[in-house]
């Protein structure tokens, strides 16, 4: 059977499309792409007035799975990523085991391959659970299916283990990405360090907890002449060294959460622990430079840290709760809402940040692009379609998201996987012609 | 609220007249007077209170001490009250076991006052007995209570409202009946 | 009159009048304590419960004899006979005490925000007794009282704070408080346990012990923690005596008749010297009696009278 989208607006930067034009699929590729491509025989699906972009990639998510079934499965954590728009997504390996052998690669593979809805592409650990000291066995854990690697939920600590994994992991042509965080200056905070900090009696992490590790990771990176990608950024400070970074024409890419974007501590005031994340929601400012750096290219990704706990473990002291945002249902229609609509960014570089880029630097090579012979991998978008999130109506086993009640504008109605619709919220007239 | 004038029952003349005569049967009832304390209830039984202290002062020289007691903590009425009463300072800085006290207040309506100015006094000590001088009487008793110096009985309906005006807060000294505003 | 809060969680949220209104109930109700028969039956029937979930000896019997000498019904839970250590959550427990019909819980416990958290599923009133390094509405309350006692008014009075600020919810509440009437509030400590950034809370910041005690009023001095300089907070004892300690001869520079106040419980010779701490010039005790005045006055203003449409 053959699937046909008819009408839609193309948005690639990749392969320079901006237009409206139908697309073909076939044989879960992407068979043509032009205009008046006759609809007989075929699944037809009207995109008229609608985005068509390459699928969307989430190249940092925690599904929970194996170990904290609870919180999230890779079932769940698939389907949620399908509702928000995501084709793809890439998985952090602090699982229970931790994902730091390939028996646990392997285990992901294959549950995702019954069970998900969309790609799910594991990270597997950078050292011997999570621990900082021994470096997991890479060139093992990439046979099994590993497609970057990374410590997240703690930082590569040992800048000597450091300097040991990008050398290594450069020979093997793959990824590390960084938890950027120095824990001693951390130090137990709970929030940001600042004001409010002191005014919720809450221990604060500075920003410079961060802004230190993203500065010895920039020379570690430059010295062994390594790619490196730093993950969830946060400081007006990251954003600088960034910025001196790419003049310098290192190879590190970035990412950055909606929540970093659009939240500041200033709404701690409620103590409500789903506004608890690390590394913490930072101040106006910080939310004002990292817009500038989506805008300027400076961060190439956005990323959702899709960290999901179960309402039981959110719902207690501050200090008590995990850190964590369920991110998966919501980013999407946040940039849109609070970027595209407001014509801070183009649509086309939404598509760049939530697509090409993270295919690039995941090494994705036949997704992030709608080009013939691509993967038939697709999110529709509907920018005027206006939504109020609700919790309660998530996918996502848990519901730790600050965003709920939020009135949105703009919204993902379909989420495309191999020729297969995953996701619909679009009304369909049942027509092939 | 609003509230309208229907009577004036009492002016500063006839005030007088009755506060002397007050004073006169309390010297004649406590033979020792030197037992004597007056307590006055906030507001307005404290300076009917103080009143009574200097007309006895007068008539007899002795000095009457008076105490202030604020029954706001014995009330039982806290959930017909608009508002959450502030709580006055109480002050009695004398004690009152085994005293005759005088217990004084503007008006007796329901009785639930005198009770709870009685809860309060039986706390601070075990007088000798108590007494009660209200200035008028309006009736509608709830409890058994009976003043044993009265100003003025006033029948009154319940609808109205009885206002006792003292110089030392209102400027100047009358009795009136009010009636909340609205109706002719 | 001012006062129809539900809940009493900090002093960042009440207004001066607020303020006022308590400190004056508290007067008139410090009277009772001296009674022979220290009781009235204002809060006849209510049960309150006493959820401790620190060591507390002061606080927690101030509430209790407070809360008594109202007449209400107050039980105390403290963490050792609790069943947080059999793993139930903080909500369940409380959910499962307010089943036993309370009218008020107090709490103290050792994370902030803990009576914001109860008060956002808790029918009950919410009285803060002390959160983490938050808040404890209270003490700063009952400072208050007793700094308008002995100087007859809040506005214009130089208070000096002393110690570990960052930590202290005894000196964040006093801050707010002393704030919103006037004072003039100087912070002092060592740099890392009093971030410039503090002053932005309603305050000066001070390094300097010798220079900010000059002309004060008010000298507060904090408990400091042993257990900071493990973290490097200051280097030692020794050091932060001579650096912060309240010592006669420092002393001797505050304005005349400076008052020297501490929440308690006192290191002895660390952050004030014996002979200050029990000379005249200490109100340590009258803090301490008149905690009792401003907890019953906090306990009627919250649970007497009228129950009725509240914010918190």
């Amino acid at each position: 059977m053959m699937l046909l989208i008819k009408n839609g607006h193309i948005i690639d930067p990749y392969s320079r499309l901006d237009k409206k034009s139908d697309i073909l699929i076939k044989n879960k590729k992407i068979a043509d792409i032009k205009e008046n491509i006759s609809s007989v025989d075929k699944k037809t699906i009207d995109a008229s007035d609608k985005i068509v972009a390459p699928g969307f990639i989430d190249m940092h998510v925690h599904l929970r799975d194996p170990g904290q079934e609870h919180k999230e499965t890779i079932e769940t954590g698939s389907k949620a990523a399908a509702k928000g728009g995501f084709t793809s997504i890439a998985c952090m390996p602090n699982t229970v085991p931790v994902n730091d052998n390939s028996g646990t690669t392997e285990y992901i593979v294959s549950k995702a391959k019954k069970r998900a809805s969309v790609n799910v592409f594991p990270i597997a650990a950078v050292s011997m659970g999570q621990k900082g000291e021994l470096l997991t066995e890479m060139a093992d854990l990439i046979k099994s299916g590993a497609i970057a690697f990374s410590d997240d939920g703690y930082p590569v600590s040992n800048s000597q283990l450091m300097r040991r994994c990008l050398e290594y992991a450069r020979e093997l042509n793959t990824l590390i990405i960084e938890h950027c965080e120095d824990l001693d200056l951390s130090s137990g905070g709970v929030m940001n360090e600042g004001y409010q900090s002191y005014l919720l009696g809450l221990r604060g992490i500075p920003d410079y907890s961060e802004t230190v590790m993203v500065a010895r990771n920039i020379i570690l990176a430059e010295k062994t002449n390594s790619r490196l990608h730093l993950a969830h950024l946060s400081t007006t400070g990251s954003v600088e060294l960034i910025k001196a970074a790419k003049n310098r024409r290192l190879k590190i890419t970035s990412e950055v959460t909606p929540h970093h974007l659009f939240l500041d501590d200033s709404l701690l005031a409620g103590y409500d622990t789903n506004l608890k994340v690390n590394p913490p929601i930072r101040t106006k400012q910080d939310n004002k430079s990292l817009i500038e750096a989506v805008r300027r290219g400076i961060i190439d990704v956005f990323a959702t840290d899709h960290a999901p706990h179960s309402p039981d473990e959110k719902e207690v002291e501050f200090s008590e709760a995990p850190f964590g945002i369920n991110g998966l249902e919501t980013a999407v229609s946040l940039i849109l809402d609070k970027l595209v609509n407001k014509n801070i960014i183009s649509l086309n570089r939404l598509v760049e940040m939530y697509s090409c880029n993270p295919a690039k630097i995941l090494g994705l090579e036949n997704k992030g692009k709608i080009e013939i012979g691509a993967d038939a991998d697709l999110t529709i978008i509907d920018t005027e379609k206006e939504i109020t999130v609700d919790v309660n109506a998530f996918q996502s086993k848990s519901r730790n998201n600050p965003f709920h009640n939020w009135k949105l504008k703009g919204s993902p109605v379909m989420t495309i996987v191999g020729g297969k619709i995953v996701f619909s919220s679009l009304k369909q007239n049942p027509s092939a012609e | 609220m609003k509230e309208k004038i229907k009577a004036r029952v009492m002016d500063s003349k006839k005030i007088k007249r009755a506060f002397n005569r007050m004073a006169t049967e309390i010297t004649e009832k406590n033979r020792d007077l030197n037992n004597l304390v007056i307590i006055g209830i906030r507001t307005r039984g404290v300076h009917i209170a103080k009143r009574i202290s200097k007309l006895i002062k007068e008539y007899d020289n002795v000095e009457v001490p008076v105490g202030i007691l604020d029954i706001t903590l014995y009330r039982d009425d806290f959930s017909e009250l608009e508002d959450k009463h502030i709580v006055k300072k109480t002050e009695i800085n004398f004690s009152i076991e085994n005293k005759d006290v005088l217990l004084v207040d503007d008006v007796l309506f329901t009785g639930r006052t005198i009770r709870a100015a009685m809860d309060s006094l039986i706390d601070l000590g075990r007088p000798k007995t108590i007494q009660l001088l209200v200035f008028i009487d309006r009736g509608h008793k709830e409890l058994p209570i009976r003043p044993d110096y009265t100003g003025k009985s006033l029948p009154t309906s319940r609808r109205e409202q009885v206002k006792v005006k003292l110089k030392e807060i209102d400027k100047k000294d009358e009795v009136l009946i009010t009636e909340p505003g609205g109706i002719g | 009159m001012s006062f129809n809060k539900k809940h009493l969680l900090g002093i960042q949220h009440l207004t001066k009048p607020e303020i006022l209104t308590i400190l004056d109930t508290a007067e008139s109700l410090k009277e009772i304590s001296k009674r022979e028969v220290k009781k009235v039956p204002a809060l006849r029937g209510k049960t309150i419960i006493n959820l401790f979930f620190e060591p507390s000896t002061r606080t927690r019997s101030s509430f209790e004899l407070a809360a008594k000498r109202l007449s209400a019904d107050i039980s105390s839970f403290s963490k050792a006979s609790s069943s947080t250590v059999k793993g139930e959550t903080l909500k369940d427990t409380v959910l499962n005490l307010e089943a036993m019909q309370t009218d008020a819980l107090i709490i103290r416990h050792s994370a902030s925000g803990t009576p914001h958290f109860l008060s956002t599923f808790c029918r009950s009133h919410i009285i803060n007794a002390g959160d983490g390094t938050h808040e404890h509405p209270t003490q700063a309350l009952l400072d208050a009282f007793t700094i308008r006692e002995e100087k007859g008014k809040l506005k214009g009075l130089k208070v000096i704070i002393v110690g570990d600020i960052l930590h202290s919810r005894v000196a964040r509440s006093n801050i707010f408080l002393l704030n919103k009437m006037g004072a003039k509030v100087v912070l002092v400590g060592p740099p890392a346990l009093v971030p410039p950034q503090m002053a932005r809370l309603g305050a000066q910041v001070d390094y300097n012990m010798d220079r900010a005690v000059k002309d004060a009023d008010v000298i507060m001095m904090l408990r400091i923690q042993l257990e900071r300089q493990q973290k490097n907070f200051f280097p030692s004892v020794r050091e932060y005596r001579s650096l912060f300690s309240l010592t006669p001869k420092r002393f001797e520079t505050a304005r005349k008749n400076a008052i020297i106040m501490h929440p308690g419980p006192i290191n002895r010779d660390v952050e004030i010297s014996t002979q200050l701490a029990d000379s005249l010039k200490s109100v340590i005790l009258k803090q301490v009696e008149n905690g009792i005045a401003i907890r019953m006055a906090v306990l009627y203003l919250l649970l007497g009278g009228k129950e009725r449409d509240v914010t918190d």
